[in-house]
């Protein structure tokens, strides 16, 4: 649940990555982190492995301006994709205001990206939550890679509810900012809906 | 969050950092959001700090559930200069109290205590006014119903 702060005059929004195991949740908050202003960010954490596997989360908190005079405040946070990791994962989507799945666009993951959305669907179910009613939207990530599955083909498969999608290849950016404004674009709307 | 009560909170706060002789005091909701601090907070990353505490009583919820407990509703990490005291205040707030060898986990356990009955208190209060005004219909006629396009656009340029 967004918290807004009327002293401070500050809505805080936390925005989860999810998706399967080595499918860029990573390496998209690596990406808006280089690419926001140093006054805009706060540190980008990561609890990692040794082999930078993401082991709880990764947590970057983001300012980006003013809306009617609040400062709004984004926490974004990647669960950890690899399936042993499910008690962390479902920990992470406490209080969520909004989720973005990256998928992995190569063939031979398309089965652990079902995998993923419907773990996705059962932990936030657990917490309460209904992915279909959450600000939600998709990325098709790793476009750059040969053997990548059509969109269309994957969106048949994963966008059930018809949620805004995007492209990306997260190493280089393409659909990162893209990807995030939207499901901001989401959380924001769906505060003003609980006016 | 009502003004009035959040400058009770913050000055139940300011008391428990004075008292227990500890470097920073700060509250933060299980979802990992700052509400309020006391103390020298200047040199800490307050932010990153919060989201990991909550993390940490995620994580220690979890092992509590999986040993058939409810919650651990005290974590305490000893260091060699600073140590943390973690509590969880009615199962939705987390009190945080950094200190070093001004003072002691005795003191600092005592005190938190107190504090926290009296934030648990507060936190009820707010609970009853934002049931009453509900009910009331006099809900925030918010800023948020104004929200457009464009202001969302402004945020990302």
């Amino acid at each position: 649940m967004s918290f807004i702060n009327y002293s401070s005059r500050e809505i805080n929004c936390k925005i989860v990555y999810y998706g399967p195991g080595l499918c860029g949740k990573t390496t998209n908050l690596q990406y808006i982190y280089r690419r926001t202003n140093p006054e805009q960010k706060g540190k980008l954490i990561s609890l990692a492995t040794e082999t930078e596997r993401t082991l709880f989360f990764d947590f970057l908190p983001l300012s980006l301006g003013d809306i009617k005079g609040f400062k709004v405040r984004f926490h974004l946070y990647t669960v950890p994709g690899q399936v042993f990791y499910a008690a962390s994962r479902k920990l992470i989507l406490k209080g969520v205001d909004g989720v973005v799945f990256v998928a992995d666009s190569q063939l031979e993951r398309m089965e652990s990206n079902m995998e993923s959305l419907e773990d996705l669907k059962i932990n936030l179910a657990e917490q309460g939550y209904e992915l279909e009613k959450l600000p939600y939207t998709i990325q098709y990530n790793k476009r750059d890679l040969p053997n990548v599955v059509p969109v269309e083909e994957m969106d048949k498969l994963l966008n059930i509810r018809r949620v805004p999608w995007f492209e990306g290849v997260a190493v280089t950016g393409k659909g990162v900012f893209e990807t995030l404004k939207a499901v901001a674009r989401q959380v924001l709307f769906e505060l003003k809906k609980h006016c | 969050m009502y003004e009035e009560e959040f400058r009770k909170i913050d000055a139940e706060l300011q008391k428990l950092h004075q008292q227990s002789n500890a470097k920073v005091v700060f509250l933060v909701d299980k979802n990992g959001q700052l509400i309020a601090s006391a103390g020298e907070t200047h040199d800490i990353d307050t932010t990153s700090l919060a989201s990991l505490t909550a993390g940490n009583i995620a994580a220690t919820g979890g092992i509590a559930r999986l040993l058939g407990e409810k919650e651990f509703t005290i974590l305490f990490h000893e260091g060699e200069k600073d140590n943390i005291h973690i509590s969880l205040i009615g199962q939705r707030i987390i009190l945080v109290v950094i200190f070093d060898s001004r003072s002691s986990l005795g003191l600092v356990r005592l005190r938190v205590k107190k504090t926290s009955d009296a934030i648990g208190k507060i936190f009820d209060e707010i609970t009853q006014k934002v049931e009453k005004d509900k009910g009331e219909g006099k809900l925030e006629e918010s800023i948020f119903a104004e929200i457009s396009d464009e202001d969302i656009d402004n945020l990302f340029r």
